[in-house]
């Protein structure tokens, strides 16, 4: 595979566009007319060709903007890169993971070589060559879960496994979707998870945290997790709030069709070998109507799903303002037939 | 569950009852590095029946070429040590699961102390690696019955010099827990592995000393005891299958070809957890992993060690 990197921003004027390509790749998350929220784990294994899924972190034609985003996201505000003094060994768990997966998946992109301790890594579409001796932090320009966040598309969370639950003890996150790491690190995961509605009842967060604690080496999982962003915004964080939240009240039925993205999260969850501790890894993925509804099977889906959102939900992922716009503006594509089950497109 | 296939690569007699094996992989590659505290759950084929136990791993876990186990031969068990140390030649092959840690350093410590008693010293040789690659303040405290079984004190002791405390009980060394536990500094964490009734000594005179739980970690694994032939019935599948005396629930269902969960194998780790439905008899717990309160409202089994007295047990899988 050859990629050719596009030129586009994810704030201001929002150049972000996906190619033709790309929208046929695009993880759609709804394989029913209905959505309730579920923990629906998966072994992350690789394939099949040309999706997402691909490889165990997918480069795709935004990478090269999407990290210059982060970057700047970064240099906005440095407090979305936090890390706990205990958390080194998962740092470099970490650099290893990244750098074997991306010079292993994308050989053409990037090269690792190892002698011994002394690695030298070359990111060919950023330009980084770099000479450094793996578990040295003196030898790297930052710490080194910094230095490759940067570099790989996606936030990420190291968490600490002990008290029988997990900390969030290390983040780098620039494209939440309106959750704030300062206010996250060295939480355990029943506080972290304390604001999501329908769920305690459920039990779903218990079942989730303990099949998490027994996650092993080599058997990463993954979740599609999803919600909805008015312009292809990566960085929808609370501190920003007031750079975003009243793009709500720009939705006209006019604009519906460019300006309301479906926003997908590619979660994987890898157990860490030196650390023990497991790596969240959340990737974003931005659709606008109008891409989505090239394949009408999708919009139809789409259509219905969001008609009939439960209203906690709606409320709690923030898409109250411009539910009805986008459901009328969906509802053409909806003949009510049947689509059966499934995610793909055609 | 994810396998690794393994070689014998050695084979080293450590003591009379002590074998040191060291495994590599049979395709070559580097095996993951792990965290000190993990252990690999081995599969071994007895005369035809397929028999897991769980060893921690002991070597350096930045050292990938290799694996290291040490198995004690237990004449009473149900043949696993005695097959490891009989049958197995160098250049076997065998399956082993990837590392798995119920063991693990708690980071944030002040000071770690570790006290082994025996063979359990096996998870703390991976544990100091550790520790020594991250400067951390710890102590090593490793009783044994006499000269000949300390295994491993000479190559400790040059690793780790005077961090490595013995006590050699054929000597007159006796170490007291309660001496011991009582002059630590707040923020230590302790760590016991050993025989049962050091675990639960350690445990108690650490509560006993208002150490909060949290700081006290401990590592057992259980060997799956025999008993009565019982029967199981599986909800899901609506199979039937018997348990004969010497073989585990979870054992006994894997013949029949169910893919039951399972992590540790030895009553620790909580993942074979089944929900119980009804039974005719009584549940025999064995685990460590239920509370009391779990084990008396008998809802729960761990099929990995425990058993029940009964004809019919039936469970949700």
């Amino acid at each position: 595979m050859s990629l050719a990197f596009k030129k586009e921003t994810f704030r201001d004027d929002y150049t972000y566009k996906n190619s033709v390509e790309a929208i046929k790749r695009f993880p759609f998350p709804f394989p029913e007319d209905t959505y309730m929220y579920s923990v629906n784990m998966e072994p992350h294994t690789k394939g099949p060709k040309g999706a997402v899924t691909e490889h165990t972190f997918d480069i795709d034609e935004h990478y090269v903007s999407e990290c210059l985003d982060k970057a700047k996201t970064l240099e906005l505000d440095p407090g979305r890169y936090a890390v706990l003094p205990h958390m080194m060994d998962a740092q470099w768990d970490f650099l290893e993971l990244t750098m074997e997966s991306l010079s292993t998946d994308y050989p053409h992109l990037f090269t690792l070589k190892k002698d011994g301790k002394n690695w030298t890594w070359e990111n060919k579409p950023l330009s980084i060559k770099k000479s450094f001796v793996f578990g040295d932090v003196s030898t790297l320009d930052m710490d080194p879960f910094e230095y490759m966040s940067r570099q790989v598309q996606g936030d990420f969370v190291l968490l600490d496994q002990r008290n029988d639950t997990l900390y969030a003890d290390a983040g780098f996150i620039t494209s939440q979707a309106d959750w704030s790491l300062n206010f996250d690190v060295g939480m355990a995961w029943h506080e972290w998870h304390g604001p999501v509605p329908q769920v305690t009842k459920l039990g779903v967060m218990d079942r989730a945290l303990k099949y998490l604690m027994s996650m092993q080496l080599g058997a990463p999982v993954r979740r599609l997790n999803w919600t909805m962003t008015i312009n292809p915004r990566l960085d929808t964080s609370p501190e920003n709030y007031p750079l975003w939240g009243g793009d709500r009240n720009t939705v006209t039925p006019e604009n519906v069709g460019k300006k309301v993205h479906l926003r997908v999260e590619l979660q994987t969850l890898f157990r860490l070998p030196r650390s023990n501790g497991l790596l969240f890894s959340i990737r974003c993925y931005l659709i606008n109507m109008e891409e989505l509804s090239t394949f009408p099977r999708w919009a139809k889906r789409f259509h219905r799903v969001f008609r009939d959102l439960h209203s906690d939900l709606a409320e709690y992922k923030g898409l109250v303002k411009f539910r009805e716009m986008t459901v009328q503006w969906l509802s053409k594509f909806d003949d009510g037939a049947d689509i059966g089950v499934g995610t793909h497109p055609e | 569950m994810s396998h690794i296939n393994v070689k014998v690569a050695a084979i080293e007699q450590v003591t009379d009852l002590i074998k040191h094996f060291t495994f590599v992989r049979e395709d070559g590659q580097p095996f993951p590095v792990f965290s000190g505290g993990s252990h690999v759950v081995v599969s071994m084929n007895i005369n035809g029946r397929i028999q897991r136990n769980a060893y921690s791993l002991m070597g350096n876990p930045e050292e990938t070429e290799a694996y290291h186990i040490s198995v004690r031969r237990q004449e009473k068990s149900r043949g696993g040590s005695v097959h490891m140390h009989d049958a197995l030649k160098v250049g076997d092959s065998l399956q082993i699961t990837f590392p798995v840690n119920l063991f693990a350093l708690e980071k944030r410590a002040r000071k770690h102390l570790l006290i082994a008693g025996g063979i359990g010293i096996t998870p703390f040789m991976s544990q100091i690696a550790d520790l020594e690659r991250n400067k951390a303040n710890y102590e090593l405290h490793y009783a044994y019955r006499a000269p000949e079984h300390g295994a491993f004190s000479k190559e400790i002791k040059a690793n780790i010099g005077n961090k490595l405390i013995t006590y050699v009980e054929s000597e007159g060394g006796v170490l007291n827990l309660r001496n011991l536990l009582s002059k630590q500094p707040l923020g230590t964490h302790v760590y016991v592995c050993g025989p049962g009734p050091m675990v639960v000594a350690m445990i108690e005179t650490a509560r006993t000393l208002g150490w909060p739980e949290n700081h006290i970690h401990s590592e057992q694994f259980t060997a799956p005891p025999s008993g009565e032939s019982f029967k199981i019935k599986l909800t899901k599948s609506a199979l039937e299958i018997v348990v004969p005396p010497e073989m585990s629930m979870l054992e006994a269902m894997e013949a029949a070809g169910v893919d039951a969960p399972y992590l540790c194998r030895g009553g620790a780790c909580g993942r074979c957890e089944l929900e119980v439905v009804c039974t005719d008899g009584n549940l025999l717990h064995h685990d460590h992993y239920l509370s009391e309160a779990e084990k008396a409202a008998g809802k729960k089994i761990m099929p990995c060690v425990s058993r029940a007295k009964c004809d019919l047990l039936e469970v949700v899988l």
